[in-house]
C-alpha cells in the first residue's frame, strides 16, 4: 500500500499517526481515572459513568453560553472555568448519590452494576428532558481550534495537545491524592479492612463518599474536554462507557499503574491497526487481543498482591 | 412544554393559518365541502377508527433513546402537517387524530406498538419509523395486518412494500446527481469513502463506487467504516491525508458525526480547499456539530431548510411557531412533513379510508404544496424528488448550490449497482 508514496510523505505519516496514537491514550486515561478509582478502589461498578462524564460536558456547555451572553470578552479561557464548575457538578451529585444509592450496596458489588446502569437510564433521561432530545453543539474559543503547523504535512491539533496536557496533570494530581497524601492512605485503608479501618478512628463513610465524589468530579472534567472531540447529548455518555471498562478491567481493578498501562496498550493496538485495516475491523481484533489476554490473566495486567 | 401550552399554541396557529390561507400556494388542498358527506360505511369498509367526524392516525417514533436525537423532528413535522389538514377541513371532511407510540429506540417495541395500532387502534394509517432496522422490524406487521406506512428516511433502498409509502429518497436518488456534480463541478476523479459501520452506509458506498468506477471512471482510493458511536478519526484522518482524494465522501452518523468533523477540523483538514460530500448530515445534525466545524462542505439530499420557495417559506414559519424560533429543520424533518399530506391526497383521490383503495390509489398522487417543491408518488411507492447539492455556512444552513432539472426516478432497485 506504500509503493506510491515518497519517503518524506511516509515518515510524516508515521509521526502523525503516532500523534493520533499518543491522542488516543490521552482520552483513554482520562475517562478511564475516575473510573480506576470508583471501580478500583472501592469496587463499586458504576454504570452511570458515562453520564458523570456528560453531566460534566453539559455544564460547559451552559458555561460557554453563559459567557456568549454576558461575558464576551472572557470567552478565550471561559473553558478553564467550565472544567472546575464541571467538576464540581459532577462531583456533588456523585455525592448525593453516594449517599443516597451506592452507600446501601457496598456489601453487594454486584447490586451497584444493576443500580448505577438504571441510574444511567434516569440520568439520560433526565437530560433529555432538560436539554432537549437533540445534541447540542459547544462553542469553543479560537485558540483551541485548528492545529500546530509543523512543517507542510505534519499538522498537531491542538485539542489533542490540551487533552494530553490535561491527562497528565490530572493523572499526577490522583497519583499524588492516593499514594502519598494521607486521606489517600485512608482511602486504600478503607477499601482493603472496613472495619479495621473505622476500628482506628478512619470515618469510613466520609471516605466512601468523597472517594466516589472524587472519581465522578473527575468523570465531569473528562466529559468537559470531551466537547473539543465528541458530541454531547443525552445518551452520548454510552459511546465511552465500554472503552472505559476496558481500560480499567484490562489494567487490573485495583492499580493506578495498570489503568495506565492497559490504556497505552489498546491505544497503540488500536491506532496502528486502524491505519492498515478498516475501523471496524481493528475494533474487533484488539476486542479480541484483550480477551485472549484476559482469559490468560484474569486479575488484569497489573494486580495487587494482597494476602488472602 | 406542558399540554396546556402546546394546545394553546397550537390554536393560535390554527386561527393564523385560517387567516393566511388565502395566501397558502397549496390551493388544490382546500377542503372539498361535498367529500364531507360521503358516510362512514362508505369510506371504511374495514372496520378502521373513522367516524363520522374523525378518523384516527397513528405516530410511531422514537422519543425516549438514543434515536430520540434524530427522530424529534420527525414527530414535530408529522404534528405540524395533521395540525394544518385539520385546519383546512381534514380528511375527507373528517378531523386527523393521533396516537402517539414510542418505539424508544428499539426495534422489537417498534414492532410490537406498531401490532398494537394496527390491531387495538385500528389506525387508518401510520406515520413512523426512522432507522432501517426499525422499518424492518415493522414491514412485516403492516403487511400482516394490512396498514399503511408512511416511512421519513432517505435510506439504501432494496425494498418495495405495497403497505408502505417511502417520503425519503432511496440511495440512487439522492447519491447519483451528487456524485455527477463533484465530479463535473469540481473535476473530481478520486474518492475516499467513510461511513458507520451498518447497512445504509455500507450499500450506499456500494452504488457510490459503482457509479464513480464505471460511469465517472474514477478511483475510490479508500473505503472506510467504523462502529457506530465511534469518537476517534484520527487514525483515518491520516490516511485520508496520505492519499489526497480530491472528494472525501462520508455517510457516518449520529454522536460520530461530531466527533468526525471537529477532529477533521482540528487535524488542518480545510473544508474550503478539500471538497468534502456528505450524504448523512442535515441542518439536525449541524446543530451539534457546530457550524464553525463543517462550514464548507457539501451535503446532497433532496431539502436544504434554506430553499428560497413559498411553500418551502411558509412551511418553515409555521414549523418555528409550533416547534420555537431555535429548531432547525433537516431533510428527513421535511420528509415527515410529507407523509400525512400524501396520505390525506391519497385518500381522497381513493375516496376511501380502505387501506387496499389508499396503496392502489397511491401511484400518481402529486403533492404540490410540498417545502421541497413537487413531488409525486411513482408506481414503486417511492417520491419523484429533486436532488440538490447545498454548502454548509457557518450558521450551520446550508446555501444551495445545484439541483437536478428535473425530478429524479427512484428505482429501489437499481441494475448494474447490486
Amino acid at each position: 500500500m506504500f509503493g506510491d508514496y515518497s519517503i518524506g510523505d511516509l515518515g510524516s505519516i508515521f509521526v502523525m499517526q503516532g500523534f493520533a496514537g499518543l491522542i488516543l491514550f490521552s482520552v483513554y486515561v482520562l475517562m478511564a481515572l475516575g473510573l480506576a478509582i470508583i471501580f478500583g478502589q472501592m469496587g463499586v461498578i458504576n454504570m452511570a459513568h458515562g453520564e458523570f462524564m456528560i453531566l460534566g460536558a453539559y455544564v460547559t456547555w451552559m458555561t460557554s453560553n453563559v459567557f456568549q451572553a454576558y461575558l464576551p470578552g472572557l470567552f478565550a479561557g471561559y473553558f478553564f472555568l467550565a472544567m472546575i464548575l464541571a467538576f464540581i457538578a459532577s462531583g456533588a451529585l456523585g455525592m448525593l448519590v453516594e449517599w443516597a444509592l451506592i452507600r446501601h450496596l457496598y456489601k453487594r458489588p454486584l447490586d451497584t452494576l444493576l443500580a448505577t446502569w438504571g441510574l444511567s437510564l434516569i440520568l439520560q433521561q433526565a437530560y433529555r428532558s432538560v436539554f432537549g432530545a437533540r445534541e447540542v453543539g459547544v462553542e469553543l474559543p479560537q485558540w483551541m481550534l485548528g492545529s500546530l503547523h509543523v512543517t507542510d504535512s505534519i499538522e498537531v491539533p491542538i485539542n489533542g495537545i490540551f487533552v494530553m496536557c490535561l491527562t497528565v496533570l490530572i493523572t499526577l494530581a490522583v497519583a499524588y491524592i492516593m499514594y502519598k497524601s494521607r486521606w489517600g492512605r485512608q482511602v486504600r485503608a478503607v477499601v482493603q479492612n472496613r472495619v479495621m479501618a473505622g476500628a482506628v478512628g478512619i470515618n469510613t463513610e466520609k471516605v466512601d463518599r468523597y472517594t466516589f465524589a472524587l472519581g465522578c468530579g473527575i468523570a465531569g472534567v473528562a466529559g468537559s474536554a470531551f466537547t473539543m472531540i465528541g458530541s454531547t447529548g443525552p445518551t452520548s455518555g454510552q459511546l465511552y462507557i465500554v472503552d472505559t471498562f476496558l481500560v480499567v478491567v484490562f489494567g487490573g481493578a485495583a492499580s493506578l499503574l495498570g489503568t495506565i498501562a492497559s490504556a497505552f496498550s489498546i491505544s497503540q493496538t488500536q491506532s496502528t491497526l486502524e491505519f492498515f485495516m478498516s475501523g471496524s475491523m481493528a475494533k474487533v481484533l484488539t476486542l479480541l487481543a484483550v480477551v485472549g489476554i484476559l482469559m490468560l490473566r484474569p486479575q488484569g495486567l497489573f494486580a495487587l498482591k494482597v494476602r488472602k | 412544554m406542558s399540554e396546556d401550552e402546546a394546545k394553546g399554541l397550537q390554536s393560535a396557529f390554527r386561527r393564523k393559518l385560517l387567516m393566511g390561507m388565502a395566501a397558502l400556494p397549496a390551493i388544490g388542498l382546500l377542503p372539498r365541502p361535498s367529500l364531507a358527506d360521503v358516510p362512514t360505511s362508505v369510506v371504511n369498509t374495514t372496520g378502521l377508527a373513522v367516524t363520522d367526524t374523525e378518523v384516527t392516525v397513528g405516530i410511531l417514533h422514537s422519543a425516549t433513546g438514543t434515536m430520540a436525537i434524530s427522530e424529534t423532528g420527525s414527530i414535530e413535522s408529522e404534528k405540524l402537517a395533521i395540525e394544518q389538514i385539520n385546519a383546512a377541513g381534514g380528511v375527507l371532511g373528517r378531523k386527523i387524530k393521533f396516537i402517539q407510540e414510542d418505539g424508544a429506540s428499539d426495534w422489537p417495541t417498534f414492532a410490537e406498538k406498531a401490532k398494537k395500532l394496527l390491531v387495538n387502534d385500528k389506525v387508518a394509517a401510520i406515520m413512523g419509523c426512522w432507522t432501517s432496522a426499525s422499518r424492518k422490524a415493522v414491514l412485516p406487521v403492516v403487511e400482516q395486518y394490512n396498514g399503511m406506512l408512511y416511512y421519513p428516511t432517505f435510506y439504501e433502498g432494496l425494498e418495495q412494500s405495497k403497505n408502505v409509502i417511502y417520503t425519503g429518497q432511496e440511495a440512487t436518488q439522492q447519491i447519483l446527481a451528487g456524485l455527477n456534480w463533484v465530479n463535473k463541478e469540481k473535476g473530481a476523479k478520486s474518492f475516499f469513502f467513510i461511513g458507520s459501520d451498518y447497512i445504509w452506509p455500507r450499500t450506499s458506498n456500494k452504488i457510490a463506487r459503482k457509479h464513480v468506477e464505471n460511469v465517472l471512471k474514477g478511483k475510490v482510493v479508500g473505503e472506510e467504516y467504523y462502529p457506530l458511536g465511534n469518537t476517534q478519526f484520527n487514525s483515518v484522518i491520516n490516511k485520508i491525508k496520505l492519499t489526497k482524494p480530491d472528494v472525501i465522501f462520508t455517510d457516518v452518523v449520529g454522536g460520530s458525526n461530531v466527533a468526525f468533523y471537529k477532529q477533521l477540523k482540528a487535524a488542518g483538514i480545510d473544508l474550503s480547499k478539500q471538497t468534502l460530500l456528505t450524504i448523512s448530515v442535515t441542518e439536525d445534525e449541524i446543530d451539534g456539530i457546530g457550524g464553525e466545524n463543517i462550514a464548507g462542505a457539501y451535503a446532497c439530499m433532496k431539502y436544504f431548510q434554506s430553499l428560497d420557495n413559498p411553500n418551502n417559506k411558509a412551511f418553515v414559519a409555521a414549523f418555528k411557531k409550533m416547534w420555537g424560533e431555535k429548531t432547525v429543520i433537516g431533510d428527513v424533518t421535511q420528509a415527515a412533513y410529507l407523509g400525512p399530506w400524501l396520505w390525506k391526497l391519497t385518500v381522497e383521490k381513493a375516496g376511501s379510508f380502505d387501506v387496499d383503495k389508499v396503496a392502489a390509489a397511491s401511484p400518481g398522487v402529486e403533492f404540490k404544496g410540498a417545502p421541497e417543491g413537487y413531488v409525486r408518488i411513482h408506481e414503486n411507492h417511492h417520491l419523484w424528488s429533486k436532488t440538490r447539492v447545498g454548502r454548509a455556512k457557518l450558521d450551520g444552513q446550508f446555501e444551495l448550490v445545484y439541483e437536478t432539472a428535473d425530478l429524479v426516478e427512484p428505482d429501489p432497485f437499481p441494475k448494474g449497482y447490486q
